[in-house]
């Protein structure tokens, strides 16, 4: 493919642009935690930096994700629902890994980083349950004593999920504060990390938090855009022209986009949750409509009102209902490198049934908004566009959520 | 400019009269917004040396359960930054105690750094406490602060190493918060046995006063610390005081309580013992 002079200096301005400060993406990220956290932030800098250049545990990650977690992924032309949407589509199938999700390659990665530092007892957060099920997954593997929070009204749309983890060892806690959600469960979370800072390890599920974490996970979740990369290299002999990926807090897509970010002429799409509506706790779309601030340890746009409260939030899918986004995200929709759209509840129902008809795949409602978006996409790049989604999850998790939203119209 | 703080006048009193300074906490607008500005009249009347008000935030995740139902209560009465600042003025009226805010960043951030610490400094406020920006994120707000003779409080935990005392002793100005405990905000019936050693080890390391927050509880704690810091926040305590008493009763519980806590700041109450 020929690169354009225009593109060759957006990504000229991708390299200047790249953070100055260590934990900062432009303006965004950084550390916005109580002190009594600080020495615990450094001590996993330092112990995460040692992991990234050590190449015996780089070595066993990679025979980890192999062995265990099934990878590498396939990528799948999808044909039938290429020509529903109208263009050529290729599916990361990351709902074939270990759990049926892409969580488990940073529950892997930092669950293993955990036990290099001798942390025994690990926390954890889930909104869908999907990292909650990996967090949980790897520690009965690895042993270590595992507590996961969760909203209330999530633990009600993913019971399921709640047994998989109780049934893998570990504890749940339900969490009755707030918006009885994600956010409210990564408080409870940050508050028991705050008591329990010394003997625990807090396995952050998705590319937000302070730093190291955005970068951690990033680094853990890459490996689906690399492998993506090779793949679509391989099948298409071509980069592709786009590719896609839903955003909740944004870790399937800033893996994603890390396999492609450095060539300019891959657009890079993430598809936020629409909800019913973009009033205020209609959506949990935060790079569409939210404005900077600070939530959960990193400064990046949130979903807040006038007086800096953060807003409730509404998603049909539990896994994307956060307020905030991971800093990169922010960084990049600010610097025009990658570009951001919201898919309603309604759409994301339809995503849903359509990857179900024409290819036998049963998504899990996040990344069923970014199937959702395909056929604006279709319409836009024509037959020969070609485009890689990820699909960052199976659906088995919310049957049950789609039956109650469609009045039980499969 | 800062000579003129009343936080540093406080505290070269509290010298003189060789006690440490009592702080108690209240959420702004909590129980609500008149209760609130009696409330601190009550406790101001009552020997508290200055106040830690707190501004109501949607998502405190370092507070306990306490501080929690507070912030969620005066939030629900819909309290922002700028009642918070209408309080202050309203108690500066009568009475000339010093006043610390405590917020998150969010709300601080939303309302802008500059026109934030000019409003504090016009109305009253003597400086800010905010516990998720440590040393490393406080620059801006610290300078701005400092601009209009306004503190920014840095926080040390039990868990500071020596090089993070150094740092923050280096940067604190009117006093520094010692966080007591591994933990959150809350009442609890034990200090901590790491605090006396955390505390020789901030003491050592900086002038700047010591004051010790989180489950400072009872007189008998504020006692025990009296030559370990030089003053003693008082939160939750309070806030369970409040919600257990029947409205009726508040202010004279409070009251009481206060004068309890006051009497233990010189180390001397029958309590301490």
């Amino acid at each position: 493919m020929s690169i354009s002079q225009s593109t060759a200096i957006a990504a000229e301005q991708v390299a200047e642009a790249q953070p100055q400060r260590p934990g900062y993406f432009g303006p965004y990220g950084g550390q916005f935690v109580p002190e009594v956290l600080m020495p615990a932030l450094r001590e996993l800098e330092v112990a995460y930096a040692e992991a990234r250049d050590d190449p015996e545990f780089q070595a066993a990650l990679a025979r980890q994700l192999r062995d265990y977690v099934g990878r590498q992924t396939p990528l799948y032309h999808a044909p039938r629902l290429s020509e529903a949407v109208g263009c050529r589509v290729y599916l990361k199938r990351e709902d074939l890994a270990h759990t049926g999700a892409h969580k488990i390659n940073n529950a892997l990665g930092q669950a293993l980083l955990a036990k290099k530092m001798g942390k025994q007892r690990i926390i954890a957060e889930t909104g869908a349950g999907q990292h909650g099920v990996a967090t949980a997954t790897v520690c009965a593997k690895l042993g270590l004593a595992c507590v996961v929070y969760m909203g209330v009204e999530d633990v009600r749309r993913q019971s399921v999920n709640v047994f998989r983890m109780q049934l893998l060892g570990a504890e749940v806690r339900p969490v009755e504060s707030g918006t009885k959600t994600l956010k409210d469960a990564i408080n409870e979370a940050i508050r028991d990390w705050v008591t329990n800072v010394r003997s625990t390890f807090y396995i952050i599920g998705s590319a937000i938090g302070p730093h190291p974490y955005p970068t951690m996970v990033r680094d853990f979740q890459s490996v689906i855009g690399r492998e993506s990369r090779e793949q679509v290299l391989e099948q298409a002999e071509r980069l592709p022209d786009a590719v896609v990926a839903c955003v909740g807090g944004g870790s399937n897509s800033i893996g994603m986009f890390a396999g492609f970010v450095d060539d300019p002429g891959v657009r890079l799409i993430g598809v936020e949750p629409g909800g019913v509506g973009m009033g205020p706790n209609e959506n949990a779309a935060t790079l569409v409509s939210g404005k900077i601030g600070v939530l959960h340890g990193t400064r990046t746009l949130i979903l807040q009102d006038d007086d800096g409260q953060i807003l409730g939030t509404h998603s049909v899918s539990a896994g994307l209902d956060y307020p905030g986004v991971g800093p990169e995200h922010s960084y990049l929709q600010s610097i025009g490198r990658a570009s951001y759209v919201a898919i309603s509840d309604q759409d994301a129902l339809d995503g849903f049934r359509l990857l179900c008809r024409t290819e036998g795949i049963i998504p899990a409602l996040e990344p069923a908004h970014a199937i959702a978006y395909l056929r604006d996409l279709g319409r836009e790049l024509g037959p020969d566009g070609t485009v890689v989604v990820c699909l960052s999850g199976r659906g088995d998790k919310d049957i049950d959520s789609f039956r109650e939203a469609t009045g039980g119209l499969a | 400019m800062s000579a003129q703080n009343r936080i540093d006048r406080a505290f070269a009193g509290l010298k003189q009269e060789g006690r440490i300074g009592l702080f108690p906490y209240l959420t702004a607008g909590y129980p609500d917004r008149a209760a609130c500005v009696r409330l601190l009249r009550v406790m101001a009347d009552a020997g508290a040396d200055a106040f830690e008000l707190g501004i109501p935030f949607s998502d405190p995740l370092a507070d306990g359960v306490t501080m929690q139902i507070t912030s969620a209560k005066s939030l629900a009465q819909g309290t922002t930054l700028a009642d918070a600042f209408d309080i202050v003025a309203e108690f500066r009226q009568t009475h000339d105690t010093p006043i610390v805010m405590m917020s998150y960043v969010n709300p601080l951030m939303a309302y802008g750094f500059e026109r934030l610490c000019a409003d504090a400094a016009r109305i009253g406020v003597d400086g800010f406490i905010v516990p998720d920006m440590p040393l490393e994120e406080a620059a801006e707000l610290a300078d701005a602060a400092r601009q209009h003779g306004l503190h920014y409080v840095y926080f040390l935990a039990p868990t500071s190493d020596a090089g993070r005392i150094e740092a923050v002793g280096g940067q604190s100005s009117g006093f520094i918060y010692c966080v007591a405990l591994v933990g959150t905000t809350g009442a609890r019936s034990e200090l901590s046995a790491e605090l006396p050693d955390f505390l020789a080890r901030a003491r050592a390391a900086t002038a700047t006063p010591l004051v010790v927050g989180f489950g400072i509880s009872t007189p008998a704690h504020v006692a025990r610390l009296v030559g370990m810091a030089d003053g003693a926040i008082v939160s939750s305590a309070i806030a369970n005081l409040i919600e257990a008493t029947p409205p009726e009763q508040v202010e004279a519980a409070v009251d009481e309580f206060v004068r309890q806590l006051r009497a233990a700041t010189a180390g001397t109450t029958a309590a301490t013992r």
